[in-house]
């Protein structure tokens, strides 16, 4: 549905977005993740046109934005990161005007209606935008945004200034969308990709740093997986044990509490080890007092995927 | 287009600049107006048609500087340029609504000449003539202050630019007769609106002159565009 190929652009001298290619699949969550001035939004605002690239192409649903840019862009539901809203007109009249502009089909104060009331806003139908809180005025670009149920749909940082409870619904919001159309979300927040996306691009200094299924990340990224344990007994003897254990490529003493030994324990990414580990300390007759994943959070390998220090192995997919 | 014209047209009327624009006008070609016709018993309108181009200056900056510097500034045009219209599209209407707005002004001085046929019989070809070449004048100088507008983010730098710009383009004849390099008046002469303007007061309608302020307003409009364009390059 939306093939981004080699993309790349620079302001002046300075590289804002490197050589990026990825592609979305139709009813696909796309999480676009990094930290502040990562090239998230000058990649967006490069996908909805906004933006011309210094090279490489986008393709929407088979129209390349920069050649065929209205099929591409009536294709394509917008909301950047600052919700382009004109304040000084009411929620009803705004959302007119963009019904117009986007030259949408549809039986346009239905249509309109359906929107409102998918976004929760229709009680604020005719207030002014000016005198609506941050909340709310997300909510009015998110119906823009919406209207005329582009294929595509792509928005920066939605959730950025909001409540608690509002986030709860805006991401309940893009999951439902999810369903029917494409959605490609940025955010710095990880808890939040991680729980909406299908899949997730990390992306650091215009690079893209990792792209993989949300729930394959960590161990893609990293290549083995980590179980911390803490057991009872002669430190030597239980390290000698579980190296016998065939999945295991390293075993780690990290620390010691009340007489047991922590440990960490690293195995090949597509076997588990855990009930190996058990029988293994059976043997030996020590007690397994704690067991537990060891595999990084998403916060961390976040973090060290776009310090630098993990070079990806699932890059460019 | 008619989508973006529309919502002009709506936000000027939404905010003050609507009314303060009509207010200042009317005030002053109805002094103008006043003064030469009615105290001076004259059917001639010549006199506040010259009077008001010197007021025009400064109304069309304010009328045009809201149309790009604001939408940047409000970042609204990521809704524009992101909409399936051409910044061609994009650019006619806010011309549009802002010519419409010039227009609407204008239409003032019908009603003046509709006053005096009361009394008397008005020179109907010389009004109707001068209505034509204001309208003109007036589609020309909004195209270039709309440009200005666009070079900017700012609605202050933009209405204060585009006057400055306006008074200069109404000082040209004063230009060309202090420089006493030829050729330089020469070109001066060339590009003065006044020369151009002037036909129209004596209720002529060259097409020389109608082409050259629909050619500054087209020549301004594709400078537009060419700025929009360039901003997504750079």
């Amino acid at each position: 549905m939306v093939e981004v190929k080699n993309l790349t652009k620079y302001y002046g001298n300075i590289k804002a977005v490197d050589d990026i290619s990825f592609t979305v699949e139709t009813g696909e969550i796309l999480g676009f993740l990094g930290p502040n001035g990562a090239g998230k939004s000058t990649t967006m605002n490069m996908i909805t046109g906004y933006l011309s690239s210094t090279s490489g192409t986008v393709t929407i649903d088979g129209s390349e934005i920069l050649d065929d840019p209205k099929k591409a862009k009536s294709k394509i539901g917008y909301l950047p990161e600052i919700p382009p809203l004109y304040i000084e007109m009411t929620v009803r009249k705004y959302l007119e005007f963009m019904f117009d502009l986007k030259k949408v089909k549809l039986p346009k104060k239905e249509h309109i209606e359906e929107v409102m009331r998918l976004v929760h806003i229709s009680e604020q139908s005719e207030r002014i935008i000016k005198h609506l809180s941050k909340g709310y005025r997300q909510r009015v670009g998110f119906a823009q945004a919406l209207l005329g149920n582009p294929p595509v749909i792509i928005l920066d940082e939605p959730t950025v200034g909001l409540d608690p409870k509002q986030i709860i619904e805006i991401r309940n919001l893009i999951k439902s969308l999810g369903k029917k159309h494409t959605v490609i979300f940025s955010s710095h927040v990880l808890s939040e990709v991680s729980e909406i996306c299908d899949r997730i691009i990390v992306i650091s200094e215009g690079k893209i740093a990792a792209d993989a299924k949300t729930d394959e990340l960590s161990t893609q990224v990293l290549g083995n997986q980590k179980l911390a344990v803490q057991i009872e007994g002669n430190s030597s003897d239980i390290i000698a044990a579980i190296k016998k254990i065939p999945a295991v490529v390293r075993v780690i003493k990290t620390g010691e509490q009340n007489d047991a030994g922590k440990y960490m324990i690293e195995y090949d990414k597509d076997s588990n080890i855990r009930r190996d580990v058990f029988n293994a300390m059976v043997r030996i007759n020590c007690a397994i007092l704690d067991m537990q994943s060891g595999n990084e959070t998403l916060e961390d390998l976040f973090l060290r995927l776009t310090s630098g220090t993990v070079k990806s192995s699932a890059g460019g997919k | 287009m008619s989508a973006i014209l529309k919502r002009e047209l709506s936000s000027y009327f939404n905010s003050a600049i609507a009314y303060v624009v009509f207010a200042a006008y009317f005030f002053f070609s109805g002094l103008f107006f006043h003064t030469y016709c009615v105290l001076f018993n004259s059917t001639s309108l010549s006199y506040v048609y010259a009077d008001m181009m010197m007021i025009i200056l400064f109304i069309v900056p304010i009328i045009t500087m809201k149309t790009f510097a604001d939408e940047k500034y409000q970042k609204t045009d990521q809704a524009l340029l992101t909409s399936p219209v051409s910044l061609f599209q994009i650019v006619m209407g806010k011309y549009m609504g802002a010519f419409v707005m010039y227009a609407m002004c204008s239409c003032i001085f019908l009603l003046y000449a509709i006053v005096i046929s009361f009394f008397a019989v008005p020179e109907w070809s010389v009004i109707i003539c001068t209505f034509i070449g204001l309208l003109l004048f007036g589609a020309a100088l909004v195209a270039i202050d709309i440009f200005i507008s666009s070079l900017t983010e700012s609605t202050i730098v933009a209405a204060i630019v585009s006057m400055a710009v306006n008074l200069v383009i109404y000082m040209m004849t004063s230009f060309a007769n202090i420089i006493s390099i030829d050729w330089i008046s020469w070109i001066i002469e060339k590009i003065n609106f006044a020369t151009y303007y002037d036909a129209f007061k004596y209720g002529l309608l060259n097409i020389t002159d109608i082409v050259f302020f629909l050619s500054v307003a087209g020549l301004f409009i594709f400078f537009t565009v060419r700025v929009l364009e360039k901003r997504r390059w750079s």
